[in-house]
């Protein structure tokens, strides 16, 4: 454990929630949302969890940005509220 | 059809990474009892490959590699080795994907290394399956699509 890189990535990870549940674009949400979890399977990895970190990053980061995408291009593309 | 569907570099780069994203789903798949990976991880990396196929080259181009009931008769079929393992077990006396029951070889360790491969592909091809019909059933009809990435 690196508690300076332990830090670091948590950080960007707050960082990113908040990013993506404030911002109005949807598109540019998905891809936030994509990067946290790319950030969160380095954590997963970093905890020595590299079973949970792969299946993060194959699911989180890929197939559900795919299909939040193709789900975005049926809708408006833009937060109400 | 968008401007990253008619990019020549977006075209070359994937025809040259898909086999190669698919050969290492097959890795991950077949080193999950030892390493990190499995029939999950697996599977999801080579819907993803054929997913990506499916983005650049259209859905219809997709659909012509994998079409629906293709990959109908895939799902089940991932489905079916998974359960006939189990009820094999079952049959030759043990519990349920209790591997070291069936008697295949002399070496029981042997024998619930390649059940676990077999049950692992099983997974892999269900996951594959449903992942790449999940996408095609959710992308926007061909005409109305790559709004969004304009």
């Amino acid at each position: 454990m690196i508690w300076i890189l332990d830090i670091t990535l948590l950080f960007f990870l707050v960082v990113c929630a908040i990013a993506a549940i404030s911002i109005k674009d949807l598109l540019s949400s998905i891809i936030i949302l994509s990067a946290y979890s790319l950030i969160m399977a380095i954590v997963w990895v970093e905890m020595h969890s590299v079973d949970v970190g792969f299946t993060e990053a194959a699911v989180g980061a890929g197939i559900t940005t795919v299909l939040f995408i193709a789900t975005l291009a049926r809708t408006e593309g833009r937060s109400e509220d | 059809m968008s401007g990253i569907q008619e990019s020549v570099i977006i075209r070359t780069v994937v025809r040259i990474m898909v086999p190669f994203i698919q050969l290492f789903a097959l890795y991950v798949i077949m080193h999950g009892a030892s390493g990190p990976g499995g029939g999950f991880q697996g599977g999801v990396i080579f819907g993803a490959a054929i997913i990506l196929y499916a983005m650049i080259f259209g859905i219809s181009e997709g659909k012509k590699k994998i079409s629906d009931s293709f990959d109908r008769i895939l799902a089940s079929t991932g489905l079916t080795i998974y359960a006939a393992t189990g009820l094999a077990c079952i049959i030759f006396g043990g519990m349920f994907l209790q591997y070291s029951a069936v008697p295949l070889l002399p070496d029981t360790a042997l024998v619930s290394k390649y059940l676990i491969d077999l049950v692992e592909i099983g997974i892999g091809i269900t996951v594959l399956a449903v992942m790449i019909s999940l996408f095609f059933d959710i992308s926007p009809p061909e005409s109305e699509a790559g709004e969004v990435e304009e």
